[in-house]
């Protein structure tokens, strides 16, 4: 039932984008998860701001993730590149046993407190699902096709550009979509290290005691995850819908 | 037009192409036969250098392929592979236009080659151009696949078990789609096959591969008549050879003066095709006809046995 | 043969990592006390000329192997060495730099130090990688060097390290905190195994059921930790105050309670769509062999079905111990204890050495989870074909 689907999807984003738009109308509703005449709406910041910084942040480091992952995952896979292919296949399974605290605690010192030790942390956590994907998508590519491909005459470039990089784009771009959903998560630990964002909210909540403005923390970051997952996936269904590698 | 001169293929200690020479006559069609293993593709993949020979040159109208970048040899040369290599992400004009895009041909051109070769493959350009290779059928996309590689119209078709996925009805269909296809282009074409059928029905020329050496290259009868070497016979088959003998002559040419009563044959038919129709009617003679339906003559049962008998 | 002479290009790479790294950066930092931003070291200043060179020669040996040698034994016996070598300087350094009985100033690893580290640790992992050790043979490995750091620790050969004196003087809670961790990891795992294996089995027979609980869980995995945290942390604390069972059985609003149910929440979605998946991947044909012989429906279930998905279902767990690892370093924020705590205190102290405190172990826990289980899932993954 793709009906339901979508208005509860666009129910979900009228949602986000009035609450950040109006959050005072909302007080009522989160009045009973305050006590003691604590304030229901976050108002220690500007809540749009705060979600369009955090949004910037994840979008930024997902950018930079994704450029460098591609490339690497294009150079190990070339001729040139494959002494550095084991070795690349160990770190992506290594890098995952990383906690993003610890990464984000870990560049606190070579960066300093705010956004940089967060744009670190969400690049190098972000790095390793797309990097995983184009290594996948660039290694299953049929054999068969490649060498169609350079039966017909394409150079190695063109075949890179034409045949192999659209065949593993379904995959890398699951990557991207995997690592922006995780990051839009975990970008509300940097708050701990004073990253303008939701996590602001989060922590504010935690401090004061207030259900609050956790909740207004939790629900934002959970629903623009989940709306930004929809979108890249509706993004995906629409390039690739005719097409279909078998 | 191909000339191979004494081509090596070296892995490593072995050989997996052995010092093999070979002319290939222009608008004909060459095909290379062989169990796997016996480096019939690698010989055929060192013609456009997607194997690069160890030893020996090929020459493509007297001049060497080596003497320009393989990238741009390869645009000049069809290329048609087993599983068709069709791209899933693209559309079949797409596919078809690859080497002309890779060319540069002017958009407009491009345009009505796909529409021309299409419509020459049986495939509606209205119905099919847009279609993506996985909504096709089996014997759609391997016509595709030939579709492309003659898209640049190619003087050379390189082909490597362009029919290995199809199953038997639709394979003996697309085998004689290619000869008309052949007819039509002139394009001289070199397949690689471990079908020995598949080679006797298509080569006016074939050439018997083991362990990377050229057993004999001749006329499909000489192979029969006059092998070179037992593994050729084992390959060829010996049980049923005279039959085979039978089938590479068609009634038109072994017709023989005069008419007799009785049923009619087509001057296209094999003479094998032709015995059995005798054999089954129970009659002793046929009229031949050609496609006009005039007679060109008569073949008997004993007439057509002696063309079935080793020289 | 000269003529097959060809530099390494990943030795190269690492080579040009660890050359920068001796001679740009800052083997040590002396800091006078915790905070105070280091005071710059190399190797040379600090240590005696003799054992200086000793350490350098050892790199520079790596270093030639990395370039020139293909066996990938060798290099990772010269990768050994080097980091063997390293570690010894480093420890040496501190020995040099720290007055006798003084223990306000720190001596703390520089970043030469670390880069030096990670580029011989890189060519360590890419000789193993290269060795493709059996499952036994990588839990024997992790066992092995888990074994002579754990010594060298014992030992005190880093006493004299920033780290090491944060440890000193945190010993008995450092004990605490990790247990509680391993604690949390393993308890809500545990939890969530014994719900979600049945869970996934419904999924598997109900396929409507399937869409609707996938979809719940991951809509729960996007709800950032820390929020998931916080929110629990109110009903529990109401619960407490309303039930005083509850609250005798140690549920309150902050602390482990929260903390568990948290992270059970997370873990359920990967142990339920891997179970899926697991028994997605069994051949109808198992099954309708194993009926014909005359097997009930739970025999099928439990030695066909769930025996052909277990690999699927371990890699699952494998997920959710690592993550779990992690996330529990968070679960510090809301009074759960855990590694997080040093890290966090850490961070509002800016105090580097105890951020590290919490960190490296954290590391160290979730990496011997991941080599552990994916050994086991190789094991089973092998035995049936």
């Amino acid at each position: 039932m793709p009906g339901i689907a979508v208005i509860l999807r666009l129910t979900a984003l009228g949602l986000l984008t009035a609450f950040l738009l109006t959050p005072q109308s909302f007080a009522p509703v989160f009045a009973p998860f305050t006590q003691y005449g604590a304030p229901p709406i976050y108002d220690q910041g500007n809540l749009l701001s705060l979600a369009l910084s955090h949004l910037g942040t994840v979008c930024l480091a997902a950018a930079a993730s994704t450029l460098v992952a591609v490339s690497l995952g294009i150079l190990v896979t070339r001729g040139s590149g494959a002494e550095f292919l084991p070795l690349s296949r160990s770190l992506v399974n290594l890098g995952q046993t990383f906690p993003p605290v610890a990464i984000l605690a870990l560049a606190v010192p070579l960066v300093g407190f705010g956004e940089k030790p967060t744009l670190i942390a969400l690049f190098a956590y972000g790095l390793l699902p797309i990097f995983e994907n184009t290594l996948i998508g660039l290694q299953t590519c049929p054999p068969a096709l490649l060498e169609a491909a350079s039966g017909m005459g394409m150079s190695a470039r063109q075949r890179l550009m034409s045949v192999e990089l659209p065949l593993a784009m379904p995959l890398i771009l699951e990557g991207v979509r995997l690592s922006l959903v995780i990051n839009v998560g975990t970008a509300t630990i940097g708050s701990t290290v004073a990253a303008k964002g939701l996590g602001e909210v989060i922590i504010a909540g935690l401090l004061s005691n207030n259900t609050a403005f956790i909740l207004q923390g939790g629900l934002v970051t959970g629903l623009m995850a989940i709306l930004l997952y929809d979108a890249m996936s509706a993004i995906e269904r629409r390039m690739f819908k005719a097409a279909r590698i078998d | 037009m191909i000339r191979i001169e004494n081509i090596t293929k070296r892995y490593g200690d072995s050989a997996v192409v052995d010092g093999v020479s070979m002319n290939i006559e222009r608008n004909s069609i060459t095909v290379i036969v062989g169990t796997s293993g016996s480096g019939k593709s690698t010989l055929l993949r060192m013609i456009n250098r997607l194997v690069e020979p160890s030893q020996g040159r090929v020459l493509i109208d007297e001049k060497d392929t080596a003497s320009e970048p393989a990238h741009l040899l390869r645009r000049r040369i069809g290329y048609a592979i087993q599983g068709h290599g069709l791209f899933p992400h693209r559309s079949i004009a797409q596919n078809i236009a690859t080497v002309p895009r890779l060319l540069e041909w002017p958009e407009a051109r491009i345009d009505a080659r796909v529409t021309e070769l299409l419509e020459i493959f049986q495939l509606d350009p209205g119905v099919f151009a847009h279609k993506f290779p996985h909504q096709l059928s089996g014997g759609q996309q391997q016509r595709v696949g030939v579709a492309r590689a003659l898209a640049a119209e190619p003087a050379v078709l390189l082909m490597d078990e362009p029919f290995g996925a199809l199953d038997p009805v639709i394979r003996a269909k697309a085998q004689d789609d290619l000869l008309d296809i052949q007819r039509r282009f002139g394009t001289t074409i070199v397949l690689v096959t471990h079908d020995i059928d598949e080679a006797f029905r298509l080569g006016d020329q074939v050439a018997v591969m083991s362990h990377g050496k050229v057993l004999q290259c001749d006329r499909p009868a000489a192979l029969l008549t006059q092998p070179a070497d037992p593994l050729v016979t084992l390959m060829t088959g010996s049980a049923d050879r005279a039959l085979r003998l039978l089938s590479l002559t068609s009634a038109g040419e072994a017709a023989i003066p005069g008419a007799t009563a009785g049923i009619s044959v087509a001057a296209s038919a094999s003479l094998r095709d032709v015995l059995s129709d005798l054999v089954w009617r129970g009659a002793d003679a046929a009229n031949v006809l050609d496609t006009e339906g005039r007679p060109r003559g008569h073949l008997t049962v004993a007439a057509i046995l002696s063309h079935g008998r080793s020289r | 043969m000269p003529g097959n002479f060809k530099i390494d290009r990943l030795g190269a790479l690492l080579t040009a990592m660890g050359a920068a790294a001796i001679a740009l950066l800052p083997f040590v930092l002396f800091k006078t006390n915790r905070i105070m931003p280091g005071d710059p070291q190399s190797l040379w200043n600090v240590l005696a000329p003799a054992a200086a060179w000793a350490c350098l020669a050892a790199v520079a040996i790596a270093a030639i192997i990395a370039l020139t040698l293909a066996d990938a034994r060798v290099r990772l016996a010269a990768a050994v060495l080097g980091i063997v070598a390293v570690a010894l300087a480093v420890a040496a350094a501190g020995d040099a730099l720290t007055p006798a009985g003084n223990k306000i100033v720190r001596v703390a690893p520089g970043s030469g130090f670390w880069l030096l580290l990670i580029a011989l640790a890189l060519l360590a992992t890419d000789a193993i990688t290269r060795l493709r050790p059996g499952p036994a043979l990588r839990v024997g490995l992790l066992a092995l060097f888990a074994a002579v750091a754990g010594m060298t620790l014992a030992h005190g050969t880093f006493d004299n390290l920033s780290v090491m004196r944060e440890y000193a003087v945190s010993a008995s809670r450092f004990a605490h905190e990790v247990r509680q961790h391993i604690l949390l990891a393993f308890g809500s795992l545990a939890a969530a195994v014994l719900v979600a294996l049945p869970v996934g089995i419904l999924c598997h027979r109900i396929p409507r059921l399937r869409s609707g609980i996938l979809g719940v869980l991951n809509m729960v995995q996007t709800v950032p930790a820390i929020a998931l945290f916080g929110i629990l942390m109110a009903p529990l604390g109401a619960l407490a105050a309303a039930v005083p069972l509850a609250a005798a059985l140690g549920i309150r609003g902050i602390g482990t309670a929260p903390a568990v149910i948290a992270l059970f929440l997370y873990s359920l979605l990967p142990i339920v769509a891997n179970t899926v998946a697991g028994l997605k991947r069994v051949s109808p044909a198992a099954v309708e062999a194993a009926r014909g012989m005359g097997m009930t429906r739970w025999q099928i279930l439990m030695s066909i079905e769930l025996a052909l998905a277990l690999p699927v279902i371990i890699t699952g767990i494998r997920i959710v111990l690592v993550q779990n690892i992690g996330l529990v370093t968070i679960a510090a924020l809301i009074g759960a204890g855990g590694l997080g705590t040093f890290v966090f205190q850490g961070i509002g102290q800016t105090a580097i050495d105890l951020v590290l405190l919490g960190a490296i172990p954290t590391v160290a826990l979730a990496f011997s989870a991941a080599v552990v289980l994916d050994s086991a899932v190789e094991v089973m993954d092998r035995k049936p074909q």
